[in-house]
C-alpha cells in the first residue's frame, strides 16, 4: 500500500452551454442534478478515502464550470472536502458574483483559476464565450475584494481570426490586471469537434503566421516579471512560490486521486478513468459502488517515460537517476550540439534550453529511448 | 528420328495476341493433351511439373503431327530478354508470327520478327482472332506481308479461340518450316537456349542438339565457360517430362546436370561431349551484362541477412541477376543490383517483396557507365556516387528504340525523344495509319519514366521495344545532393550536363516537400563537385509542444509522443537530419512536374 495520494482532483461537469472548442466531459444545465451529483462525489470520496493520505497538499475543482454548480451544492461540497493547503477552483468570469467570491473564500478556497481566454469581443464570440471583456474585469475585482491573492488567468491564443495585435492586446490587458499566475494555451482544434468543422480551414491558412505566437507570449510575459515555469504556465516572480502546486504534482509524477464523472486518478502504478457518462456515474454511486472505470496498468518503464515527458515541461532541471534508463544518450549529445538540451553529468540532470522548450514535444520524443 | 521429319519452331506474338491459346490448340490437335484434360493455356499452367518434387519449367514441348516431330520452343515474353529470345529462335528453323487481327503489329512483334529473320528462320505468318467484330484481317495480313516480304495470300487467317484454321497452321509448319540439317556424325554440339534450377536435380539446361548425339551419363562440357558436368538425365517434355536415353541432331530436349549454380551454364553456350569434343562452339554466345543498376536496402536494417539470402536464392534461377554488397551512409547496408533492364528490375523487386516478404527501399535506377579518369584506365561504374569528380571521358549505354504509333502521335513521340537526347534514325509507314519509328537514345533516358511518358503522350497507343547497341561518349556530370551540409550518397545522380541545373533544381524542390521540418534550418543543395547549382531550405520549426498536460491528459499525451517517436524511427538519419524514406524516391518522379 502506498502512503497515500496527497492531491485530489474533483470534476464538476456542469456548464451553462458547451463551447465549440471544448472537449472536456461537460453537461449543460441539469440544475436538478447538481445536488445529487455532489452526493455522488462525496460517496465516491468516501469509497476512496483509503487511497488518500491523512493530510492533503492540494485540492483542485475543475470542470466544466465548477462555479456554474448550484451555489448551495457547491458550498456543501467544499465544506465536506478534506482540508488542504492549496484549494483551487476553476471559475468562468460570468459566474463570479460578490456572493460567490465570498462563499468560496469562506469555504477555504485560496486560489482561483479564471477562464478568461481572451479580452477581444470578436474572439470571445468565435470561442462561443458568452462573456464581455468587462465581465472579466468585474469578476477579477470581486475575487480580489473577497480576499483572493492567488488568481490565475487562462488565456487562449491561436484563435481563428486572431491577428498578432489581438494577441498583443490580450496580453497587455491581462498584464494590466496582474494576476499571480497565467496559463496560456494554444487553441487545439480537435478533429471531429463542431469548432474544427467551422474553423479548421481558416486555422490551417493561419498556421504559418501563428507559428510565432508562442514565442510572443513567452517573450511578453517573461519580460513583464513572470516566470515561465512550465510549457504553458507562468507565475509572477515573487517571494511566494506562485506556481500551481496541484499541477506541479502532475508534472513531478506524484500520485493523485480524481473523483467525478470522467475524472482520472493515478495511484501506485495504476491509472483509472471514471465513466464519462453522467447517468451511469450517478447510478453506480447511488448504489454505493464505484463507477465504471477504464483501468490502465503502468509499468515502471512507462512511469519513467511519463516522468521524463512531464518533467521536461518544467524550467527546473530534471533529475535523472533511474530515469536515465529511458533516455537515449546519443540523442542527448545530438540535442546538446543543437543547443536544445543541457545536461549536467555531475548532478545527473537534464534541462531544456529556451529554444528546446519551444520544441519540447519533438525534443522529448527524440530523447526517449 | 530422321531429321527431315523434325520441325522446330517458336511462336512470336505480342502479349494478348493469342500465343498461349494457339499453343493450347496445337497441343490439343496433336493429342499431346486430351481435350478432357485440357486446361486453359497449357504452356503457361504446365510450367511447373511437380512429379517427385521436381519443378522444372517446360521451355519446349514435343508433339507429333502426321508423322512429324514438332518441337515448340517457348520464348521469354519481354523486352529485357532480347538475348534469350534470340537464343530460343536460334534453336528453331521456323517461327509462327501471330498478329491480332484487330490490333495489328506491335513494336515487340516487330522486334522479334526481325530477330527471327536475322536468325534465318522461315516465317509462317498468321492473323489471329479473325472472329472478332473489330477484326480487319486483310489490312493486318498486308501489314505482315509487307513486314516479312511475303505475299498477303500466304498469311494464314485463324481463330485460335474457336480452333478455326489451326490445322492449316500445323500443315504449314510441315510444308514451310525446313527440317534441321545437322551432321549426325560430327562431334556433338547442342545450344543451350534456356536453363533453370531445381532444388533436387540442380541446373536443368534446355538444348537444341545441332550435330551428333548425346547419351545419359556422358561427361559433357559447356564450351564458353568451360564448365564440366555429366548428363544425369536426358529427355523432352510432351508436355509431361519423359526421359530418353539419347538426344540426337535436330532434336530439342532437356539435360539434367546436377550443377548447383545456374551461372555456370549460361544461355547461348554450347554443350559438347568430353569424349569427342567439337572444335568450335556454335556462334552467337554473348556474356549478357546488366545495364541497369539500383541499390536495394532493407527498410529495417536488421533484415540485411534475409535480403542477402533472398538474392542468393533468386540468383540460382536468374543468371542475369547481378549483386554486390553496397554500404550507403544514408541507407545502411544493402546491395547494388544489376539488371538486364527495367522490367527485369521490377520482376526481381516484386519477387523479393512477395516471395521473401521483404520491405525494401529501392533507389532510383541508373545505367552502367564507362569512365576514364585522367591518366587512368577505363572502368565501369555502377553507382552514381562512385563516379569520379574528374573524368577524362565518360561513356554511357545507348539503345535502339523501336516505336510503333498511329500517325497522329508521331509529333508527340518525336518531341519526347528529342527531350530525351534521342537521335532520329528511321521512320516508315507500316500501313496508312501506323508508323514505325526508330531512334537511338541513351539508356539512361529510358530508365526513369520514359515508358509512362510515351504511353501518356500517345493515349496508350504506342508500343515500344529496345535493344542495347553499345557505349557512346556522353557529356555527363555527377550531381550530388547535400542535406544539412552532408552529402547523401543514395541521392547522387549522373546526368547530362545540359539538364543538370533543371534536374538539380527539381530534385531539391521535391526534397524540400518530402523532408519534414526539423529543430533547425535544413539546407538542401544540389552540387556538381564543389559548385552548388540549386538550394532550398526547410525552415526550422518554431514550436512543437503538446499544449496542456494535466492529470487527465497524461496517457493520451504519452501515446502521442510514442507515435511521434515511432515516426522518427522510420526516418533515416543523415547527419543531424531525419529524412523519410520517401525522400529517397524523390528522384524517381522528377519528370512529372505538375505534382500538386
Amino acid at each position: 500500500m502506498t502512503p497515500g495520494a496527497r492531491h485530489l482532483y474533483v470534476h464538476l461537469p456542469f456548464c451553462a452551454h458547451r463551447c465549440g472548442y471544448c472537449d472536456f466531459v461537460t453537461a449543460v444545465g441539469r440544475h436538478s442534478q447538481h445536488a445529487s451529483y455532489v452526493d455522488a462525489l462525496l460517496s465516491e470520496l468516501a469509497l476512496e478515502r483509503g487511497v488518500l493520505a491523512s493530510e492533503l497538499d492540494t485540492v483542485f475543482l475543475g470542470g466544466g464550470t465548477p462555479t456554474f454548480t448550484e451555489p448551495r451544492a457547491l458550498q456543501r461540497l467544499l465544506a465536506s472536502l478534506p482540508p488542504s493547503s492549496e484549494v483551487t477552483v476553476e471559475a468562468n468570469p460570468e459566474t463570479v458574483t460578490q456572493e460567490l467570491a465570498r462563499m468560496l473564500r469562506a469555504q477555504g478556497v485560496n486560489r482561483i483559476s479564471l477562464g478568461v481566454q481572451s479580452f477581444r469581443p470578436h474572439l470571445l464570440e468565435t470561442l462561443d464565450r458568452i462573456v464581455q471583456p468587462d465581465t472579466v474585469r468585474r469578476a477579477f475585482f470581486h475575487l480580489r475584494d473577497a480576499g483572493f491573492d492567488n488568481i490565475s488567468f487562462d488565456l487562449i491564443y491561436g484563435i481563428p481570426g486572431q491577428a498578432p495585435h489581438d494577441l498583443d492586446a490580450d496580453l497587455a490587458d491581462a498584464l494590466e490586471l496582474g494576476p499571480e499566475h497565467m496559463s496560456c494555451y494554444e487553441l487545439e482544434a480537435k478533429p471531429g469537434t463542431r469548432f474544427t468543422h467551422a474553423h479548421g480551414e481558416e486555422l490551417e491558412r493561419q498556421a504559418d503566421s501563428m507559428e510565432s505566437y508562442f514565442e510572443l507570449v513567452v517573450e511578453r510575459l517573461t519580460g513583464s516579471g513572470y516566470r515561465w515555469y512550465e510549457t504553458a504556465n507562468f507565475c509572477r516572480v515573487s517571494e511566494r512560490d506562485l506556481r500551481s502546486r496541484h499541477n506541479l504534482a502532475y508534472w513531478l509524477g506524484r500520485d493523485y486521486l480524481g473523483i467525478g464523472v470522467g475524472a482520472v486518478s493515478t495511484i501506485g502504478g495504476r491509472r483509472w478513468r471514471n465513466t464519462p457518462r453522467l447517468a451511469g456515474y450517478l447510478k453506480s454511486l447511488e448504489r454505493g459502488t464505484v463507477p465504471e472505470r477504464e483501468i490502465e496498468s503502468l509499468s515502471t518503464d512507462v512511469l519513467r517515460r511519463e516522468r521524463v515527458m512531464l518533467g521536461l515541461r518544467l524550467d527546473e532541471p530534471l533529475v535523472l537517476g533511474d530515469l536515465a534508463r529511458v533516455v537515449d544518450g546519443r540523442a542527448v549529445s545530438r540535442l546538446e550540439l543543437l543547443g536544445l538540451v543541457q545536461s549536467d553529468t555531475v548532478r545527473q540532470t537534464l534541462t531544456l534550453t529556451r529554444r528546446g522548450r519551444f520544441l519540447g514535444g519533438g525534443v522529448t520524443a527524440d530523447l526517449l529511448s | 528420328m530422321a531429321q527431315d521429319l523434325i520441325r522446330n519452331f517458336s511462336i512470336i506474338a505480342h502479349i494478348d495476341h493469342g500465343k498461349s491459346t494457339l499453343a493450347d490448340r496445337i497441343l490439343e490437335l496433336t493429342h499431346a493433351v486430351s481435350s478432357r484434360d485440357m486446361r486453359e493455356q497449357v504452356l503457361d499452367s504446365m510450367d511447373l511439373e511437380r512429379e517427385r518434387g521436381i519443378t522444372i519449367k517446360a521451355q519446349a514441348v514435343r508433339v507429333e503431327w502426321k508423322g512429324h516431330q514438332f518441337n515448340l520452343i517457348d520464348t521469354p515474353g519481354h523486352v529485357d530478354f532480347t538475348y534469350e529470345v534470340s537464343r530460343s529462335l536460334q534453336a528453331c528453323e521456323g517461327a509462327l508470327l501471330v498478329v491480332d487481327a484487330a490490333q495489328g503489329t506491335q513494336a515487340q512483334t516487330l522486334a522479334n520478327a526481325y530477330l527471327a529473320i536475322e536468325n534465318n528462320l522461315d516465317i509462317v505468318p498468321v492473323v489471329n482472332k479473325i472472329d472478332l467484330p473489330s477484326a480487319d484481317p486483310d489490312a493486318v495480313a498486308s501489314e505482315i506481308a509487307d513486314l516479312i516480304g511475303d505475299d498477303p495470300e500466304h498469311v494464314l487467317r485463324i481463330s485460335a479461340k474457336t480452333g478455326l484454321g489451326v490445322e492449316d497452321v500445323l500443315d504449314a509448319i510441315v510444308e514451310r518450316v525446313p527440317p534441321p540439317s545437322g551432321d549426325l556424325d560430327a562431334p556433338a554440339r547442342a545450344l543451350i537456349f534456356d536453363s533453370s534450377y531445381d532444388q533436387y536435380r540442380g541446373v536443368v539446361a534446355f538444348v537444341r542438339v545441332v550435330d551428333g548425339s548425346f547419351s545419359t551419363r556422358e561427361p559433357l562440357r559447356a564450351m564458353a565457360l568451360g564448365t564440366r558436368f555429366e548428363a544425369e538425365e536426358l529427355g523432352f517434355f510432351s508436355p509431361t517430362r519423359s526421359a530418353t536415353g539419347t538426344l540426337e541432331a535436330g532434336e530439342v530436349g532437356y539435360v539434367i546436370t546436377g550443377l548447383k549454380d545456374v551461372s555456370r551454364l549460361r544461355v547461348g553456350d554450347t554443350i559438347t561431349s568430353e569424349r569427342r569434343p567439337a572444335a568450335e562452339p556454335l556462334p552467337g554466345y554473348k556474356d549478357v551484362k546488366p545495364m541497369v543498376f539500383s541499390g536495394l536496402f532493407p527498410t529495417d536494417s536488421d533484415a540485411y541477412p534475409e535480403l542477402r539470402d533472398a538474392l542468393e536464392r533468386l540468383k540460382l534461377n536468374d543468371a542475369a541477376l547481378f549483386y554486390e554488397p553496397e554500404t550507403s551512409q544514408a541507407l545502411g547496408f544493402g546491395f547494388r543490383c544489376g539488371f538486364l533492364g527495367l522490367l527485369h528490375m521490377e520482376i526481381v523487386r516484386e519477387r523479393l517483396e512477395r516471395e521473401f516478404d521483404l520491405d525494401l527501399i529501392v533507389t532510383a535506377p541508373n545505367v552502367a557507365y564507362r569512365v576514364k579518369p585522367p591518366n587512368g584506365d577505363w572502368k565501369e561504374v555502377h553507382t552514381p556516387s562512385d563516379m569520379p569528380n574528374e573524368v577524362e571521358e565518360v561513356e554511357e549505354p545507348y539503345i535502339k528504340a523501336s516505336i510503333i504509333v498511329p500517325k497522329e502521335y508521331v509529333g508527340a513521340v518525336m518531341e519526347l525523344n528529342n527531350d530525351r537526347r534521342g537521335n532520329f534514325d528511321h521512320m516508315e509507314y507500316l500501313s496508312e495509319q501506323r508508323v514505325h519509328l526508330t531512334y537511338e537514345l541513351p539508356l539512361a533516358e529510358i530508365v526513369l519514366d520514359y515508358y509512362d511518358q510515351l504511353k501518356s503522350r500517345t493515349r496508350g497507343y504506342a508500343s515500344f521495344d529496345y535493344d542495347v547497341i553499345g557505349f557512346r561518349p556522353g557529356k555527363l556530370v555527377r550531381v550530388d545532393v547535400l542535406v544539412g551540409g552532408e552529402p547523401v550518397d543514395a541521392l547522387s545522380l549522373v546526368i547530362h550536363r545540359d539538364s543538370a541545373y533543371d534536374r538539380g533544381r527539381l530534385l531539391v524542390e521535391r526534397l524540400r516537400e518530402e523532408i519534414p521540418r526539423q529543430h533547425f534550418d535544413v539546407a538542401i543543395q544540389a552540387a556538381i563537385g564543389a559548385r552548388v547549382i540549386a538550394r532550398e531550405t526547410v525552415k526550422a520549426r518554431r514550436k512543437d509542444v503538446l499544449a496542456k498536460c494535466y492529470g487527465g491528459d497524461i496517457s493520451r499525451k504519452r501515446k502521442l509522443l510514442e507515435k511521434q517517436k515511432a515516426g522518427k524511427k522510420r526516418m533515416k538519419q543523415v547527419g543531424m537530419v531525419e529524412v523519410p524514406q520517401e525522400a529517397f524516391l524523390a528522384v524517381l518522379n522528377l519528370n512529372d512536374e505538375k505534382k500538386s
